[in-house]
């Protein structure tokens, strides 16, 4: 046993004390070496990542260019306002948030769903609206209390709005939040950082088709942030250039009152300026609210507008195709003129009706029209002369003609979504069918063609262009809603549209005929009742589209369902001799091209030619007749 | 009467008031608890007040404890440590569970943290225990030791609560390393430490894994535990030499860096103050640190130089780990930078160490005395 050497004791304990100060010393220098290279070595790289954690670029969305009518007023225009707005991510309880927000602020179960919605669409680390346009009052008792509720915030958002509400909302479309087809397009036109910050895409009509004027370019800020990513104070800027304001041709006055012409009926009305193309009135009716749309449109309004079968959603000018009956003749007219298949003379004996391969095509009036030359054919609207003419034109002949017309074929309009109708050919149809049985052309269904029926199918745009291009002497316009594009950097105008689209090989003569006989049609024929006293001069054709349901049925014209009755079309353009407008105008279920088109046609008239303003919607002519058809 | 508050009592009054000090650690202690206040302004002006109060009555156990002779803290080595085991059982069953841990134990007039009473109760004991050994320490010595030891360390890695585990292990450590331990039980002692690690980690909780796995590779995990790390070396890195100033620190100011005014306001240090700063602390401390090693070489017994080579030692354990967690280099456990982060705790045990320090030293001639 060793006993205790106290001065052993102490030297190994002295010794193991300097070991200690060894280890401190060294464990000392390590954390001196890592300081240095922390803080000499790799200073730059994270001075650069604490430069990166406080400055934070936030993009700042321009102002939305604006669109005026031709006479410069204004139908879309931005405000600005005051929203909540929630960061899901950073929320946490969203249904406790949202309750607690709501003791404070009116949140109405409207706005919840439309929260909801935009939830389900949205990335989780967005910051979603759920209530817009809040007071000044409702601004100042949220911040009173914004420490109760992490990833909330206000934020003061331009807003697009529409002040004539649902007028001319099929021309003007509408924009919404920014989904991922969106952002495809956006990255196919490269736009990626100038939409950094951008919530707002158009999503139809003018919106979108000029979405890329309409959204200029970002500016931003550089924001020194927090930890929690609040801005604290703005470090610099750099200015944002507001969106090109778009010019339209159309004239927002006749636009109402062809509007307002329609009364609560469905269907559609496209108006141009035959020597431009500029399209003065685009109406599909019903139509809709695009203001519900700008905030992100709630899902009961969404199903009520997506659901009714009044489908008010559709603009029918550019995508509903309709059979133009007889509308179709003044063109089938001027393509017999043209191929030399008839004469203006030439005419037939109508007995009633026309016998082609065992089957008897009926006239519209019982016992026929006796002697008819092409001026009658027109003006009465005869069947059986374009029966006998379809068949000596040929479908050929007719698809060729048509087509070059800028039928079955987009007008090429600046809207999206444009529809190609139906310019029926047997090429058209080796397409369209894929049975052998199905895909032959009968001789046959040419005679129905020759009237307008069949598979002929047109949008009101397409029939509006070819009335154009006949009141201008064959020479075409692509229809155009905007007039030029002011660059609001350099206050540029730019023009759409000066040059002809097309000119077609007609001559004069035969034009002159064909807009004879529509200038007949008006004086003395089956749109003289519409135009009784008119004032002015007018060409015009009526036409009555049968609707499919009603074939081989035994019902009674005057009983039917208003949903069975035939589509009522009328064409036009005035002055006669020398046209400043040209209109198609397709009433749905109206009957009677006379019934209920023209009417129309006469009060969008009347206040085009005369300044005349009507009281009331356009009568419905229930004792009209399209000739004396069925 | 009069002369009862004359200036001549003031003055007698103060000289025994220091008396018990000690000059240079006082000074240090001193210079360190000014920066701290320098840095609370900076990183949380709203705890200055009470970082004070906690510096006051710091202060005053300090001087208590400065008064004690090592003698009567012999006697009260065993007790103390039994009452400490006693009360960490107490936690054990009854303790209160606070993020996820359970640490504190609520006496119905206060809540205690009874392992910082171990931080000073274990080097205490250990330095009796071989104060009392009649013979140079034997091996059986050294086995006794380990286990009373290992006994509240265990039970505070428990808790669980690591770093303050480390630091008790640490005190206890430090004690038997200078009570003599050969060197080959030592280098025996580490190199299985190292074979054993696989299987330590199988005991350590998830978030004590997560936590060594960060410091590995801290960008794999950057919003989660990776933070705390990525933020605090951003700080520091971006510092530089000459630091950003004082209240200029934008990884401070802008709240980037986490619990900016207790475990990390090394962060906040270094990006004000730079490289320069940190060369100030690391001095401080070490003059520190070396005032406390001087001290115990000059100790009278054995059971003094012990416990004050042991008390310098945590000083450094502290600021190395915690240095060290800050800068990247060692894991995030929750250990403070001594005498300067917020907290009245750490504070209080830290001046009962400097107090004990101060005792031995004005006793260091008590026995030829």
């Amino acid at each position: 046993m060793e006993f205790k050497n106290p001065q052993e004791e102490l030297e190994r304990f002295r010794s193991r004390i300097a070991v200690a100060g060894g280890f401190v010393l060294v464990c000392f220098t390590l954390l001196f070496a890592r300081f240095v290279w922390l803080q000499v070595v790799q200073h730059e790289y994270y001075d650069t990542r604490a430069e990166d954690n406080r400055i934070s670029l936030v993009p700042v969305v321009p102002n939305r260019g604006l669109i005026e009518d031709r006479n410069g007023v204004v139908l879309a225009r931005n405000y600005s306002a005051y929203t909540l707005e929630i960061t899901p991510s950073r929320a946490g309880n969203l249904e406790q948030t949202i309750d607690g927000l709501a003791e404070i602020i009116a949140i109405e179960a409207k706005d919840r769903r439309r929260f909801k919605k935009l939830m389900d669409e949205s990335k989780s680390f967005e910051t979603l609206p759920i209530r817009t346009r809040l007071t000044d009052e409702e601004v100042a008792r949220f911040i009173a209390h914004r420490y109760r509720f992490p990833g909330v915030e206000i934020k003061a958002r331009l807003f697009r709005q529409y002040p004539g509400g649902a007028f001319a909302s099929h021309i003007l479309g509408y924009i919404g939040r920014v989904n991922d087809a969106d952002l495809e397009k956006i990255e196919k036109r490269e736009q990626e950082a100038n939409y950094r910050g951008t919530e707002h895409f158009g999503k139809t009509g003018l919106e979108q088709y000029y979405e890329f004027d309409l959204h200029g370019v970002s500016g931003h800020e550089q924001v020194e942030v927090d930890a929690g990513g609040r801005a604290v104070r703005t470090l610099s800027r750099s200015a944002t250039v507001a969106g090109n304001k778009l010019s339209l041709t159309i004239d927002a006055e006749l636009q109402r009152i062809a509007e307002l012409a329609f009364g609560n009926r469905k269907g559609s009305l496209v108006a141009i300026e035959p020597a431009s193309g500029d399209i003065l009135a685009l109406v599909s009716m019903p139509n809709y609210d695009p203001n519900l749309f700008v905030d992100g449109i709630d899902s009961q309004s969404w199903r009520e507008l997506n659901e009714s079968p009044d489908k008010p959603l559709v603009n029918r000018a550019i995508t509903g195709a309709y059979p133009p009956g007889s509308t179709f003749k003044p063109f089938m007219a001027m393509a017999a003129l043209t191929l030399g298949k008839r004469t203006p003379e030439q005419a037939i004996n109508d007995a009633g009706g026309f016998n082609f391969g065992g089957h008897f095509f009926r006239d519209d009036k019982k016992g026929g029209h006796g002697r008819v030359d092409m001026y009658k054919s027109i003006v009465q609207s005869c069947n059986t002369f374009y029966y006998i003419l379809a068949n000596d034109l040929g479908i050929d002949n007719i698809a060729a003609f048509m087509g070059q017309l800028g039928l079955g074929s987009r007008s090429g309009v600046d809207l999206p979504g444009e529809a190609e109708g139906v310019l029926p050919s047997p090429a058209w149809k080796k397409k369209r069918f894929r049975k052998p049985e199905q895909q032959k052309w009968y001789a046959g269904e040419t005679i129905s063609i020759g009237i307008g029926q069949g598979y002929n199918a047109y949008t009101p745009i397409q029939m509006a262009l070819a009335t154009a291009t006949l009141a201008n002497n064959g020479v075409m316009f692509r229809p155009h809603l905007v007039k030029y594009v002011t660059d609001t950097r350099s206050g540029e105008k730019r023009p759409m549209e000066t040059q002809p689209a097309a000119t077609l090989p007609w001559k004069q003569e035969h034009i002159d005929f064909v807009r004879g006989a529509m200038a007949g049609v008006i004086k003395e024929g089956t749109g003289a009742r519409a135009f009784a006293g008119a004032g002015y001069t007018a060409g015009g054709k009526t036409g009555t589209a049968q609707t499919f349901s009603l074939r081989g049925g035994d019902v009674k014209t005057g009983h039917l369902q208003e949903k069975l009755r035939d589509h009522s079309w009328f064409i036009a353009y005035a002055p006669a001799d020398a046209p400043v407008i040209a209109m198609a105008i397709l009433v749905e279920n109206g009957g009677f091209g006379a019934q209920a088109a023209a009417p129309i046609a006469r009060q969008v008239l009347d206040y085009y030619l005369l300044g005349k303003k009507p009281a009331a919607p356009a009568p419905a002519d229930e004792s009209a007749v399209e000739g004396d058809e069925e | 009467m009069n002369q009862g508050f004359g200036w001549s009592t003031l003055r007698a009054w103060w000289q025994k008031l220091v008396a018990p000090l000690d000059g240079p650690l006082m000074l240090i202690a001193g210079l360190l608890l000014l920066l701290a206040l320098g840095l609370m302004a900076s990183a949380s002006p709203q705890r200055l007040d009470n970082q004070m109060i906690n510096m006051a009555v710091a202060l005053v156990v300090m001087r208590v404890m400065a008064q004690i002779p090592p003698q009567r803290l012999m006697h009260l080595a065993v007790p103390i440590y039994l009452l400490g085991i006693l009360l960490l059982v107490g936690v054990a069953l009854f303790g209160d569970i606070t993020k996820g841990a359970r640490r504190w134990l609520d006496l119905g007039f206060m809540r205690i943290q009874p392992s910082e009473l171990l931080k000073i109760a274990m080097p205490l004991l250990l330095a009796w225990f071989f104060q009392k050994r009649e013979t140079m320490p034997r091996a059986s010595d050294y086995a006794i030791a380990a286990v009373m030891l290992l006994v509240p360390v265990g039970l505070i890695a428990r808790q669980p609560d690591l770093g303050t585990a480390i630091l008790v292990f640490a005190a206890g450590f430090y004690v038997i390393f200078f009570a003599g331990l050969s060197w080959k039980v030592i280098i025996g002692m580490a190199v299985s430490a190292i074979a054993a690690a696989p299987l330590a980690w199988n005991f350590l909780h998830d978030y004590q894994r997560h936590r060594i796995l960060t410091l590995l590779d801290p960008e794999k995990d950057p919003l989660g535990k990776g933070l705390h790390i990525i933020q605090s070396t951003i700080a520091i890195g971006s510092g530089g030499v000459l630091g950003k100033g004082w209240r200029a620190g934008t990884q401070t100011q802008l709240e980037f860096i986490p619990e900016r005014h207790t475990d990390f306001i090394f962060a906040v240090y270094s990006e004000e103050f730079g490289l320069l700063g940190n060369i100030l602390l690391l001095v401080l401390y070490a003059l520190l640190i070396g005032r406390g090693l001087m001290i115990a070489a000059n100790a009278a017994t054995l059971f003094s130089r012990l416990l004050a080579g042991a008390v310098t030692m945590i000083f450094f354990t502290y600021a190395f780990v915690n240095m060290g967690m800050v800068a990247g280099i060692l894991p995030v456990v929750g250990v403070p930078l001594p005498l300067i982060s917020y907290g009245g705790t750490a504070l209080v045990t830290l001046f009962i160490g400097i107090g004990i320090l101060m005792s031995i030293h004005g006793n260091r001639m008590l026995v030829q005395k």
